[in-house]
């Protein structure tokens, strides 16, 4: 009986080939739109972490509480113990030291007088003798103008601001900022390229130095405001936080304590993320139950069309009950097939966006998010799996509910429909 | 002769708006092994009720019908699909071949419900093609068949089940006077060879020239009920 359902099924393109499609495709959507926001939420994370948070970062308990003034005065001293201590406790993490500051900048004149002035926020990195921060930054690709720092003394200032003051490659500025004590500190530098970040936050006043620069222009010799420490691959939650407990602080309460605070955790941070794990599992659900309700109907007209011929069957000896078992199992297994061609094809779609991606960075230029400029997908094992909820499920809901019909109808009004 | 289906006291009533429209009313009948007989009359006069009644398709409103012993009002959806699985035919007026199988597959539709070994299947599908002069047809669809053709392939699988008794609706009121003849010689051969009870619901005039028992049916009460001899 099996079979010779089988065969109708086959026969029949309008009850396989065509709802197959449909499914297919409504399948592959929800495929692709899923590995799309897996992929540009996740970027999104990977940039800021990149940029500024890291996926953990190490702090004194003093910084970490007011972190959004970069307390210097809390900064985490010696450092180069403390790196080679974290290398060696835990190899697989990159670790990066780094020292966030604000200050002024002032451009004089041939004279000495002020020319022009901004506001800027700094960070002092690893740039000379090690391309890692550039890489992990990025930084070629936004250097805008100019080369990187390859002597002592040498910025780079974004070039907005860089315009914004009238400066020239080569020009000598002089930020003037507080020391890690607490004092003004004063320190001449010499502009060797600008920056183009897209992101107005960061293009509107920033300056980039090296680390040992930095150190010596706010007297933090050894010491640095934060240690972000970089996964292999992608942020991982779980271990994120299995690392805070193995890092726990003493429990002095000690302003210079150290804690290490998972990305999910730093301040400004927990909302991104929280936002990147629930507004993609709404989206998708919300896309599916779309899809479902398409498929849903599809399933219930494909029912509805065959009213005729369940009366037939019914006529002939055929139970309710197997009229509705085969109709429930063909939608499986047409959901089942749908699903995985519509699978195989979104993956196909997905991949090509995940190796090629699109390039928006012309499009988000003013942004003020820090969203990467080409958006890739990103398959996750999930992305796999995603598709059969609204292919399988819908379709067999769908013809389910169709079927209720035969239940409900009389024989009789069955039979006569044959007619 | 085994009397194969008793109609007693039967009332079908339809409700219709605030009220009931009767279709059926206080009908009695009985038709015995063998029977070549018609339920004849106008439009609405509730011979297609009847006949979905006997076939357990509908229950009646009062009174009782015995199908084979089998009380129809009384019988579960599943016990009447057993019913029809194992003791009727049916054949429509429109056909209703499954149009994407072949006449084979049509044929051994009925089979394939009971469960039958293919061996035994194909055997009594090629003989019962055989019957109605099919057997050059086997692999054809319906779509590929007349209106006769399609009948026979109808008749066919009614009768490939050797049911006890088959409940044919207008059987010939889309088919021309030629056809109508052949479809109806078949039928009648069938009822004389294998002994098989037919039960039409009818208006037209070839078909009850054929009849051997003839109940008229005027709004629902039968009017006349009287044997014919050939």
């Amino acid at each position: 009986m099996i079979r010779f359902l089988f065969k109708g099924l086959l026969r029949d393109k309008s009850r396989s080939l065509l709802p197959v499609i449909v499914v297919a495709v409504g399948v592959m959507m929800t495929v692709f739109l899923h590995a799309y926001l897996e992929g540009i939420l996740n970027d999104s994370i990977e940039e800021s972490a990149r940029l500024s948070s890291g996926h953990v970062k190490i702090t004194t308990l003093g910084y970490h509480e007011n972190s959004s003034q970069r307390p210097n005065e809390y900064a985490v001293t010696a450092v180069d113990r403390l790196l080679e201590a974290l290398k060696h406790d835990f190899p697989d993490l990159q670790w990066s030291e780094r020292i966030l500051f604000g200050g002024l900048l002032d451009a004089p004149d041939g004279e000495g007088y002020t020319r022009s002035q901004g506001n800027v926020a700094g960070a002092g990195i690893r740039l000379i003798g090690s391309d890692e921060e550039i890489e992990r930054m990025d930084l070629r690709a936004r250097l805008f103008a100019g080369r990187f720092p390859e002597h002592r003394g040498e910025v780079l200032i974004s070039n907005e601001l860089f315009k914004k003051m009238k400066l020239r490659l080569g020009d000598e500025v002089t930020l003037i900022s507080s020391s890690m004590y607490g004092d003004m500190a004063m320190y001449n530098f010499t502009v060797c390229g600008t920056l183009h970040f897209g992101i107005a936050a960061l293009d509107k006043g920033m300056v980039y130095a090296d680390i040992e620069d930095v150190r010596n222009a706010l007297y933090m010799d050894d010491a640095a405001g934060e240690i972000l420490g970089f996964f292999p691959g992608n942020y991982d939650e779980k271990r994120a936080l299995q690392l805070q407990e193995a890092f726990a602080p003493d429990g002095s309460g000690d302003e210079f304590s150290l804690v290490l605070t998972p990305m999910s955790k730093a301040s400004g941070m927990d909302f991104l993320i929280l936002y990147s794990r629930y507004a993609g599992f709404i989206i998708i659900f919300i896309f599916v139950f779309a899809m479902s309700i398409v498929l849903w109907n599809a399933g219930l007209l494909g029912g509805l069309r065959r009213y005729g011929e369940f009366g037939l069957r019914l006529a002939i000896g055929e139970s309710k009950r197997e009229a509705y078992g085969s109709l429930v199992g063909e939608a499986v297994l047409i959901g089942l097939v749908g699903s995985v061609a519509g699978t195989a094809i979104g993956l196909v779609f997905a991949y090509l966006m995940q190796e090629f991606g699109l390039n928006a960075g012309d499009m988000i230029k003013d942004s003020t998010l820090m969203l990467p400029t080409v958006f890739r997908a990103q398959i996750t094992p999930m992305t796999y799996v995603i598709g059969f909820i609204p292919g399988v499920l819908s379709t067999v809901i769908g013809a389910m509910l169709a079927g209720i019909g035969i239940y409900k109808r009389q024989t009789a009004q069955l039979f006569k429909e044959l007619t | 002769m085994k009397s194969i289906v008793e109609v007693q006291q039967l009332i079908k009533k339809f409700p219709v708006g605030n009220g009931f429209f009767t279709a059926l009313n206080e009908v009695n009948l009985s038709f015995a092994e063998g029977e070549f007989a018609g339920l004849v009359g106008p439009s609405g006069s509730g011979k297609t009720t009847l006949l979905n009644i006997i076939g357990s398709l509908d229950v009646p409103s009062e009174g009782e019908v015995l199908v084979m012993g089998h009380p129809v009002g009384k019988l579960t959806a599943a016990q009447a699909a057993l019913l029809r699985k194992q003791q009727l035919g049916f054949i429509f007026q429109s056909y209703n071949l499954l149009p994407v199988y072949t006449v084979y597959e049509n044929v051994e539709f009925p089979l394939l419900l009971l469960d039958l070994p293919a061996s035994e299947r194909k055997q009594r599908v090629l003989e019962t093609l055989e019957w109605v002069g099919l057997t050059d047809k086997v692999k054809s669809r319906p779509a590929a068949l007349s209106g006769g053709e399609c009948q026979r392939v109808a008749i066919a699988r009614a009768m490939v089940k050797r049911p006890a008794l088959v409940l044919a609706d207008e059987p010939t009121a889309n088919l021309d006077s030629e056809n109508s003849h052949r479809i109806l010689q078949t039928m009648l051969k069938l009822n004389e060879e294998l002994k098989t009870s037919f039960v039409f619901a009818t208006h037209d005039e070839k078909v009850i020239s054929y009849l051997r028992r003839i109940i008229r049916l005027q709004d629902g009460k039968v009017v006349a009920d009287e044997l014919v001899n050939l």
